[in-house]
Formats: structure tokens, C-alpha cells, sequence
């Protein structure tokens, strides 16, 4: 069956049309979610509990405590903002070197065999449900934490920054080392090739070569997994504790923003009060943080690769 | 292979339209609220879809009381499961909305304050010495078990209870500090009452508050202490049997159901439901851990319930250790 030239172009048109309106659909989809963010951010700053706009504001950067849904209130976003940044950099200090380790291993040792059972391997990894992973760190890190530090006459609070945070770094290896080996897999091999011509071995080739030839993307991938784990949920809902504070020690309970946000979300408050609209605050706050970190992520990324 | 594929996504496709087409159009009733009335509603759902054999579909869902009133007050649901009763903002909610409901009690519930099982020492604890711990002062303050009594040993008390954000922090902080949510900070919470059972049963030094039906389920690991009741000044172990006859105060509360009214006039499904649920409340209450009220609370609250008192007994105000007896006596108000 032939389709005229006429037919053929409307079909083209109407196509291209379509999948405008699907992929406008996903930006609409994001601007409503920021507008639905900024509206409830609004309301809570305005509220009289608060102390009203501009107090709030200025309550909520310089207080040091966050209480809203206490009886005496504070709304100092820093004690969250604290324990979701030290969760994320000891997420980090484990998806860091083991992510490089981990990408070099497959993108430059490993032969095509092993890559290709490895890989689904670790896709595995990504697909275990978060909360399995919070109830991981609770029930099995934590206590062997406390087990290893108790002979240094050291003691680990049940909820901790410390285990959340090593076991949202193995979550998101995964994610950073698949990343990090497609970086690689950019570096033309003719570089890899000329390197091997001069002498250089496998890995001084892969550290001093291939590494910097794929900088910008290994730098994004990191911020994209930190932004991960600044955004992860369940984990440290289940494994953080529940008590916001400003510490830098990783044995003390704290709180995350997400975690904050899960609780509240599914407690007993009014839908509306003063204490409710508190986690579209911290939640704004949060869209803040990871939309600066994946721009630079993303301006990364766009650079080409050199040196 | 291509047609083959077609073949077999067409055919799964119809097996599911088949599948998800009910065999006759099914009432569904919709309930909402707390996660600590869940167990018992959903309890008294399945009973009730099986009598009905399927004509009626009962969903419960876990949004808290808060967010359930929420959807309540909206007329998504036809009846809020409660913690807790029905706070001023919420009632404007729904006078907003013109939904007006009726407010049953169901059951009880008991909140135990717990020890680790070596705790040898401390039997029976006073509502004072609870609030010395847990008072909004007290945050930051390393305390030992001395400090509340002399004849104590020196060792660091170690907390934990639910998040506070939840019905019992709300129960406890209001029975004990004496103010709704006045209560410190610094103390391992927890929605996961099995996280603190085992808090409990680690911490040699551990106070904690719980539901009492978690108690129950963990004779051995942890231990309930018995608490000096201000009334009488008896001391009182969390029993179903002290906190049905009103003894064990102030850490039991009634639990609740509020009904949408006009899903009351005009289905008579809801109708059925709510007559079965306060019939077999008690029973079911038994069943999931929670304490059935005395037999003459229910028939009271049937006869609120047939009379279709509208409104709620506490004017949108927490209040602590009533007798059910006195809030069944209430006045109403929308």
C-alpha cells in the first residue's frame, strides 16, 4: 500500500505535533510541581504563627532550632540543612573512590564477558526498593557499627548520620560507576592507543589519561549522585533518627529535609496548620540546593572532552 | 515473530480488561485516617465484605488522622478513622465544605511507658516524674535514673518514643507535660514501633512510650511500668482490663470514627457498615490488640448514631483521661 506525498507529509506534521505536545506535557508536569512548591512555600512564610513575611524569613535562615510542629516553636532550616549535607558527604566519601574504582575496572580491565554480567549486576543494585535499604542500615550497619567502635570506648546512638550515610553510598554506586564508565567510554580510543605506544601500562594509562580526558564528565556524574543523596528518602527516614540538630558528629542521630518532609507528610497534623506547611519550606529549600548542584552538573557535562 | 508478539501483548491486554471488569458494579465505601485506628477498621472491613459476600467493597487507607480529615472534610471519604478528636481547623474545614459528620468512639487506646527488662529498680512511675524527663526544659540535659528518685542507681536514662508528628506524641505530651507537643526534642524517635521495642530491649537506661498493643506483642522484651494514677494516687500496670474500667489514667484514650452524614442518609451500604462496625467493634478490638469499650458505650453510641447526632463532644480541643461514660454523656457541637 502506497500513501501519497500529501498523506505522507500530514501524517509527519501531525507526529511532530504529537510528540511536542508529550514532551511539553513533562516540563508542564515540572513547572506545575515548582508553582504547587512556591505557593505553599508562600503560605507558610505569610502565616501568623511564623510571625508573618519578612520575620519568618528571617527566622528561618538565623534560627538554629527547627520545631514547627513542637509547642514552642522554632524554624531554623540549618539543623536540616546540616543533616542532609553530612549524610550525603559520607554517601559521597564511600561512592567516590569505589565509584573510580569501579569504573575503571569495567570500562578498562574488564573483558566483554565480564562486563556484560557485571552490569546487570549492578543495575540490580539500583532496583532494590529504598526503604529495604533503610531497614538494611538500621537492622545490620548500625549494630556492627556500635559492635566495631565499642572496643575505642566509642558509642553509637541507634539512629545515626553515620550508617544511613554508608549505605546510601552503596546505593548510589551503582549510579555514579555506570556513569563515570560512560564518561570513559567517550575517550577515543586512539589517545588509550598512543599512550600504550609510548610504554605506559594499563592503569597508568587509564589514571593519567583516560581520567583527565573524561574530568568534566566524572565531575558530573558525582554531583548527580550527590544530588542523589541529598534527595534520598526512605534511608534516612528509616535509619537517621528524627531529631534535626546542627552536629558534625556522624554518630549522632539528625534529621534530613526528606526525612522531615516523610514524616510530617504521614503523621496526624492538620492538612494546612502552620506545622504541615513547614515541609513545603524545607522542601523548597531542598529544590534550591539540588537545582544549583545539577546545573553545575549539567554545565559540566556540556564541556567537551580535553585536557 | 513480530506478528506472534502483537498476538500475545493483544491477548494479555484483553485477559486484563477481562480481569479488571467486576463481575456487577461493586458500592465501594471509602475510609481514611489514622494509622493506629487502621487495624481495627480494616479488621471490621474484611468482616464486613465477607458477610456481604463482595457486594461491597470497603478501602482503608493510612493517611493519619490529620491528612485523613483532610480528605474527609473535602467529601472524598465517607469516614475519617481518628486518634485523636477533630481539631478547630478541621471542623471549619468542614463546615466550609458543608460536610457534617457524627463522632463514635470505638475502642481504646493505651499507651504503656516502658523499661529495659534489667531495669530493676523502677516499678511504678508518677505523672511528675515523667514530665521532669520529657519537658521541654529537659532537652539537652544528660539524665540519670537518681535524679528522679534517690533510692535509684546512677544510670543515664536513654529515650525514645514516636516521631512528633503523630496522634500519641500529641496523647502523651498532652497527659504528661500537660500542653499538646510540649515536649523535648532529643530523644530517638520512631514511627516503626518495632525500632523501639528493640531500643527498649538494648538501652539498659531506656524510657520509653508506646501503644500498649506493641507491649503486649513483646512480653519478655520489654518491660511496662505502672503508673501512679493523680486521681486516686493507686499505682496502676497498663492492663485492657485497667484501661476498660478507667482506672489506668492519664495515658488511655478513646479512639474514633467520624461518619459523613449525608453518605449516612443516603447509602444505605455506609449505613450498614457503621451499624456492623459498632457491633462488632469490641470483638475486633480484642483481635488487633487494641481494648474494647464496656458493652453499654457501644449501645450508647449506636443510639447516638441511630438518633444521627451530628458534631463532636470537644469543641476542637485535645483533652486527656476522660471516662467514656462522660464524653457519651456530651452535648455535641458541629
Amino acid at each position: 500500500m502506497t500513501l501519497s506525498i500529501g498523506v505522507k507529509k500530514s501524517i509527519d506534521i501531525a507526529l511532530y505535533l504529537f510528540l511536542m505536545l508529550m514532551g511539553a506535557v513533562s516540563i508542564f508536569i515540572t513547572f506545575a510541581i515548582v508553582w504547587v512548591l512556591l505557593v505553599d512555600t508562600v503560605r507558610f512564610f505569610t502565616h501568623p504563627e511564623g510571625g508573618g513575611f519578612p520575620t519568618s524569613l528571617i527566622r528561618f535562615f538565623t534560627e538554629t532550632q527547627w520545631t514547627p510542629t513542637f509547642y514552642y516553636k522554632q524554624i531554623g532550616i540549618w539543623p536540616l540543612v546540616n543533616g542532609t549535607f553530612i549524610i550525603a558527604f559520607i554517601s559521597m566519601l564511600i561512592s567516590i573512590p569505589l565509584g573510580i574504582v569501579v569504573a575503571i575496572y569495567l570500562s578498562e580491565y574488564a573483558s566483554w564477558k565480564v562486563r556484560e554480567t557485571v552490569k546487570p549486576w549492578l543495575d540490580f543494585l539500583e532496583a532494590v526498593p529504598t526503604v529495604v535499604y533503610g531497614y538494611f542500615a538500621l537492622l545490620f550497619v548500625t549494630p556492627i557499627l556500635s559492635k566495631l567502635l565499642a572496643p575505642f570506648g566509642i558509642y553509637v546512638e541507634g539512629m545515626n548520620a553515620l550508617s544511613p550515610g554508608i549505605v546510601i553510598g552503596i546505593m548510589i554506586l551503582p549510579y555514579t560507576a555506570s556513569m563515570i564508565e560512560d564518561a570513559f567510554k567517550g575517550v577515543p580510543q586512539y589517545l588509550r592507543e598512543a599512550s600504550y605506544s609510548l610504554g605506559a601500562s594499563k592503569l597508568r594509562t587509564a589514571l593519567f589519561v583516560v581520567l583527565p580526558a573524561a574530568k568534566s564528565g566524572v565531575l558530573s556524574a558525582y554531583l548527580l549522585g550527590f544530588s542523589r543523596a541529598i534527595g534520598e528518602t526512605m534511608v534516612v527516614a528509616v535509619a537517621a533518627g528524627m531529631y534535626p540538630q546542627i552536629t558534625a558528629n556522624p554518630l549522632e542521630p539528625v534529621q534530613t529535609i526528606t526525612g522531615y518532609i516523610v514524616q510530617v507528610a504521614l503523621g496526624d497534623l492538620p492538612f494546612g496548620s502552620f506545622e504541615y506547611l513547614s515541609i513545603f519550606a524545607a522542601g523548597f529549600m531542598l529544590f534550591g540546593i539540588t537545582l544549583i548542584l545539577n546545573s553545575i552538573a549539567v554545565y559540566l557535562k556540556s564541556k567537551t572532552v580535553g585536557y | 515473530m513480530r506478528k506472534r508478539m502483537l498476538k500475545s501483548a493483544v491477548l494479555s491486554m484483553g485477559a486484563l480488561a477481562l480481569l479488571s471488569v467486576p463481575a456487577k458494579a461493586q458500592q465501594i465505601i471509602r475510609v481514611d485516617g489514622s494509622s493506629t485506628v487502621y487495624p481495627l477498621t480494616e479488621g471490621v472491613a474484611e468482616e464486613f465484605q465477607k458477610a456481604k459476600r463482595g457486594a461491597v467493597k470497603v478501602t482503608v487507607g493510612i493517611s493519619g488522622t490529620g491528612g485523613g480529615f483532610k480528605k474527609f472534610c473535602r467529601g472524598e471519604t465517607d469516614i475519617s478513622n481518628a486518634s485523636r478528636p477533630i481539631l478547630a481547623r478541621e471542623m471549619e474545614e468542614c463546615r466550609r465544605n458543608g460536610v457534617q459528620y457524627i463522632e463514635l468512639p470505638v475502642a481504646y487506646d493505651g499507651l504503656a511507658v516502658v523499661v529495659n527488662p534489667r531495669n530493676n529498680w523502677a516499678t511504678c512511675m508518677t505523672v511528675d516524674q515523667l514530665k521532669e524527663v520529657w519537658k521541654p526544659e529537659s532537652q539537652g540535659k544528660r539524665m540519670m535514673w537518681s535524679d528522679l528518685d534517690p533510692n535509684w542507681p546512677r544510670q543515664e536514662i536513654k529515650l525514645c518514643g514516636p516521631g512528633s508528628d503523630s496522634g500519641t506524641f500529641d496523647y502523651f505530651t498532652e497527659a504528661i507535660v500537660g500542653k499538646a507537643k510540649s515536649s523535648r526534642g532529643d530523644y530517638l524517635a520512631s514511627e516503626d514501633d518495632n525500632v523501639l521495642v528493640q531500643f527498649a530491649q538494648r538501652e539498659r537506661g531506656a524510657l520509653c512510650y508506646f501503644g500498649l498493643a506493641y507491649v503486649e506483642e513483646n512480653k519478655g522484651k520489654v518491660k511496662a511500668i505502672q503508673i501512679r494514677n493523680p486521681k486516686t494516687g493507686q499505682c496502676v500496670a497498663p492492663t485492657y482490663q485497667t484501661v476498660q474500667n478507667g482506672t489506668y489514667q492519664p495515658l488511655s484514650r478513646p479512639l474514633f470514627i467520624y461518619v459523613n452524614a449525608k453518605a449516612v442518609q443516603e447509602r444505605p451500604e455506609v449505613r450498614e457498615f457503621v451499624e456492623f462496625y459498632l457491633k462488632n467493634a469490641g470483638k475486633i478490638a480484642r483481635q488487633v490488640g487494641y481494648i474494647a469499650l464496656p458493652d453499654r458505650a457501644y449501645k450508647m453510641a449506636e443510639e447516638r448514631f441511630n438518633k444521627r447526632v451530628l458534631g463532636t463532644v470537644f469543641g476542637g480541643e485535645p483533652e486527656v483521661g476522660l471516662t467514656i461514660d462522660e464524653l457519651l454523656k456530651r452535648e455535641a457541637k458541629q
